[in-house]
């Protein structure tokens, strides 16, 4: 049996030749190798293909609302802050409907982990246009093409100075998984955008044309350094890295709320005798 | 003897914090006070006001004529110099109102002269007012002197004093210069509480093991955060301010999953946008309580103003078919103990449960002698780590007689917990299957709702056994439509006050169907448009109110406009 079969879940109801089931068994891979139980994380997604994600990995599940995964998490995390919380979900998902979810966990640097299958389309709804569509891309709700311009996740995580900010390929297997285990490894707020070929509806981006392009930024690049990163998160055309981005060691949100230095939240345990003395001298300030 | 004050200014001139020194020193002297107020949605200009009555007997609702006015600006002297009482005193600085009033009512004290001469600076004028009116009233300051002390606790001794000196200055002014001062207040009984209804909130959100309150500030919700806030180190409570209200209940129900007691609060336009996490709540079986104060709508609306128009939102919003809880606790000792009840009922049905106050309760403020924590529930319902760890498969949703499956801590069993906001399995997994969605819908709904119904408390009956009206409130108009039942009893009039709204009681334990089905005229009073809860009545029990008294100017009634609607009509 491989390690990963301990994290066999449901079978996934994805289309044949998706890129969801490279990234599925990178995650598992990377999980193995980081020797984490299934009872030990929870993942959190909201609705789309990549949403369905948890339930093909057996793990700790909240399937949300599309687009709020992240506030979920954030829960979860605030009440266990000992507990692995990631959040997946696609680029509708993250950077569309739960945008304005992102943007404030990067600020937050909350210790979530993010994977964003980025197949560039609406896949679940049948192939209309994302944030991360290309501008020109033709839809039947976009039959002129797209007009706006492209969603940078990149670019925004760096000028948020978003914990760690890293882009894999689903095509790059063994890349993908190290990306993963760094991800989370890391102890602030992580974001992985995962190029993701979605078959049935992207007939733009597809495994050829992300072959073709992908490089990894390799040794070459010093993610720590912001200026530079920023630089680097706004390459996207004929060459569109893949890596880490940018990292930065901020502290995470949850080790400064003196509340949590005592241990977590589940684990303050209720004890209703001392409760009820303590309301009965809070009551006494209202005299 | 039963007096009213009124003390009206500008936002930003510090009224609020002359109405609350002058309630607690008369809270503390033994009084029954009740205070409320009216403000604009500004930071400064304008004009607010705040309303304090005093007696020796209980005091539950506001009265329109005022015996003293503290007029900070000239707005408050033509706004409310008409509804004094005939014997009525209008304390005033021609210097700080940049006006002279002549006249018997007006008592001229130099609030901002008296407050440099002391030395304690322009910033005391203040402290002079509320030290003049307790001399008006008779009072010593000894009170007020040490509510002051709590206040300055921050300063250094040479400020009290001087705040002191300014303070007895006001006073003696007073007593020297006020001919139609009459009062001679003495120290009633012992000291009483003095609470308002968003604290009151927020302590029952202690009580109820809240462990975690997430939220984005909405008037007239935002006080509950405060206070939570206030008291977050001390009871080991993580308050988190959401990017918008969408977080904050998902945050919520995110923490509820993870095995903490967990609530958010907001106002109508918030709860809006909770909608879609409302209905997650109840798809996922997740607890939580939600704090729902209204304010008028549409929109924006008043944002500053009241009304009880939200309930059928509440009872309705959220997509799909489910059923939840909903409290509306008439005074600040309710609004304790239904919130604890809320937390209490959530977790035991994981079902969401909604507290629904408005900003006339928020922002009100009652005596009591004391509050009894007695009753109140405390019982943790997550099911033991061990008991899960020996079953041999644990399913978030399975399938019971209650309807109620075991609520497991994810990461605390060797098993994994799953829900799903899609319909699911008993295991917490996505399915479309037909037989399998039918039963989640029973289990959900039709086997909990009643065992929720059998725990709901009847109505509160105030009156004789066998009325000829019977006097209907919800909520926030409990003290108000009390006071006027009071008033009218002669008249064989009594009075229900429905703080347990939904699922509305059975009849078992009271038969306040029977009671108003006996009565002559049943008076359903209700600060919205279109008596939304009089038709909640009929859909629940049948019975059809003879009367309906609505009022949607954004105000609350004062006694004597209650009273002024129900004449003839008892
Ligand atoms: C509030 C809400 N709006 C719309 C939808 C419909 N919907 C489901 S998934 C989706 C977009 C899916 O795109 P993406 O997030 O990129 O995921 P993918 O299917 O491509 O993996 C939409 C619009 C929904 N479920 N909920
Ligand atoms: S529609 Fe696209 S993203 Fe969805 S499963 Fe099929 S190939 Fe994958
Ligand atoms: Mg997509």
């Amino acid at each position: 049996m491989a390690e990963r079969d301990k994290y066999q879940g449901g079978v996934p109801a994805w289309c044949p030749g998706c890129g969801n089931f490279a990234i599925l068994r990178a995650f598992k891979e990377a999980l193995a190798e980081e020797n984490i139980e299934p009872g030990e994380f929870c993942i959190v997604s909201g609705i789309g293909q990549a949403g369905k994600f948890p339930h093909y990995v057996r793990c700790n599940t909240f399937n949300g609302l599309h687009g709020r995964s992240l506030p979920v998490a954030t829960g979860i995390k605030l009440a266990n802050h000992d507990m692995l919380v990631m959040a997946v979900g696609g680029d509708g998902d993250m950077y569309g409907e739960g945008g304005n979810h992102l943007m404030h966990a990067m600020r937050r640097n909350i210790g979530i982990k993010v994977f964003v299958h980025d197949n560039q389309i609406y896949g679940l709804t049948k192939g209309q246009a994302s944030p991360t569509s290309m501008e020109g891309m033709v839809t039947k709700v976009q039959p002129f093409g797209v007009f706006s311009g492209q969603f940078n996740p990149m670019a925004m995580a760096v000028s948020l100075d978003c914990g760690f900010v890293a882009r894999g390929y689903a095509g790059d297997h063994e890349h993908l998984k190290g990306l993963i285990r760094q991800a989370i490894r890391h102890p602030g707020f992580s974001l992985v955008d995962i190029l993701q070929p979605c078959v049935s509806f992207n007939k733009v981006n597809t495994y050829e044309w992300y072959a073709q392009r992908v490089y990894d930024v390799g040794d070459g690049h010093d993610p720590t350094d912001r200026g530079r990163s920023f630089v680097k998160a706004l390459e996207w055309g004929d060459r569109i890295p893949i890596g880490i981005i940018y990292r930065n060691d901020r502290r995470s949100f949850e080790s400064r709320i003196p509340v949590l230095n005592k241990g977590t939240l589940i684990d303050h345990v209720i004890d209703w005798e001392t409760l009820k003395k303590k309301l009965a001298e809070t009551l006494h300030e209202f005299y | 003897m039963d007096y009213s004050i009124k003390i009206g200014g500008e936002a930003g001139q510090g009224i609020q914090t002359i109405g609350d020194v002058l309630a607690r020193v008369f809270a503390r002297s033994g009084y029954h006070v009740f205070t409320d107020q009216e403000y604009q949605s500004r930071i400064r200009g304008g004009h607010n006001f705040y309303r304090i009555r005093l007696s020796d007997v209980p005091v539950r609702a506001p009265k329109r004529q005022p015996d003293i006015l503290i007029a900070l600006d000239r707005a408050s002297i033509a706004l409310h110099m008409p509804e004094m009482r005939d014997e009525g005193i209008i304390v005033y600085d021609p210097d700080m109102l940049k006006q002279q009033f002549d006249g018997p009512s007006f008592l001229d004290i130099p609030f901002l002269t008296l407050a440099t001469e002391t030395g304690a600076g322009r910033i005391a004028a203040n402290t002079v007012a509320t030290g003049a009116v307790l001399g008006m009233l008779g009072f010593a300051l000894e009170q007020l002197f040490d509510i002051m002390d709590i206040i300055l606790r921050k300063k250094d001794e040479d400020i009290r004093k001087r705040n002191r000196l300014a303070a007895q200055a006001g006073r003696d002014h007073a007593v020297a210069s006020c001919k139609r001062c009459s009062f001679t207040l003495k120290a009633a009984g012992p000291p009483k509480m003095l609470l308002g209804g968003n604290e009151a909130i927020g302590l029952g959100t202690l009580a109820g093991g809240c462990r975690f309150y997430s939220a984005y500030p909405m008037t007239p919700s935002t006080g509950i955060m405060i206070y939570v806030g206030t008291k977050a180190h001390e009871y080991g409570v993580v308050v988190e301010q959401a990017e918008d209200e969408i977080a904050a209940i998902n945050m919520a129900l995110g923490a509820s999953y993870a095995g903490v007691r967990s609530m958010t609060g907001t106002s109508g336009g918030g709860f809006a946008l909770m909608a879609e996490g409302l209905s997650l709540a109840a798809m996922t079986e997740t607890p939580v309580v939600i704090a729902l104060a209204q304010r008028p709508g549409p929109a924006t609306g008043l944002p500053t103003g009241t009304e009880q128009a939200d309930l059928f939102f509440a009872l309705h919003s959220g997509h799909g078919e489910f059923p939840r809880i909903i409290f509306a606790p008439g005074d600040p000792e309710q609004a304790i103990r239904l919130t604890a009840k809320a937390f209490d009922l959530t977790q035991k049905y994981q079902v969401p449960a909604i507290i629904m106050t408005d900003q006339y309760l928020a922002d009100t403020q009652w005596t009591f002698d004391r509050i009894s924590l007695d009753g109140i529930p405390m019982r943790d319902y997550r099911a033991d780590a061990g008991e899960v760890d020996r079953l041999d498969e644990y399913m978030r949703h399975a399938f019971t007689e209650s309807g109620i499956s075991p609520f497991a801590v994810p990461g605390k069993t060797r098993h994994v917990v799953v829900t799903d906001s899609d319909e699911h399995t008993e295991a917490g997994h996505i399915i479309e299957d037909a037989g399998i969605r039918t039963r989640m819908v029973e289990k959900r709904l039709f086997r909990k709702m009643g065992s929720i119904r059998a725990e709901m408390a009847p109505p509160a009956y105030f009156g004789p056994p066998a009325p000829g009206t019977v006097l209907i409130s919800w909520g926030s108009t409990y003290g108000i439509v009390r006071e006027a039942a009071e008033e009218l009893a002669a008249n064989r009039v009594g009075m229900l006050h429905f703080s347990e709204i939904y699922p509305l009681p059975g009849n078992d334990a009271f038969d306040y169907a029977g009671l108003l089905n006996g009565a002559a005229r049943t008076i359903c009073i209700e600060n919205n448009a279109t008596s939304q809860f009089a038709r909640l009545l009929e859909a629940e029990t049948g019975h059809r109110v003879t009367d309906r008294v609505t009022r949607y100017d954004g105000r609350p009634w004062v006694l004597e406009e209650l009273l002024e609607e129900l004449r003839g009509r008892t």
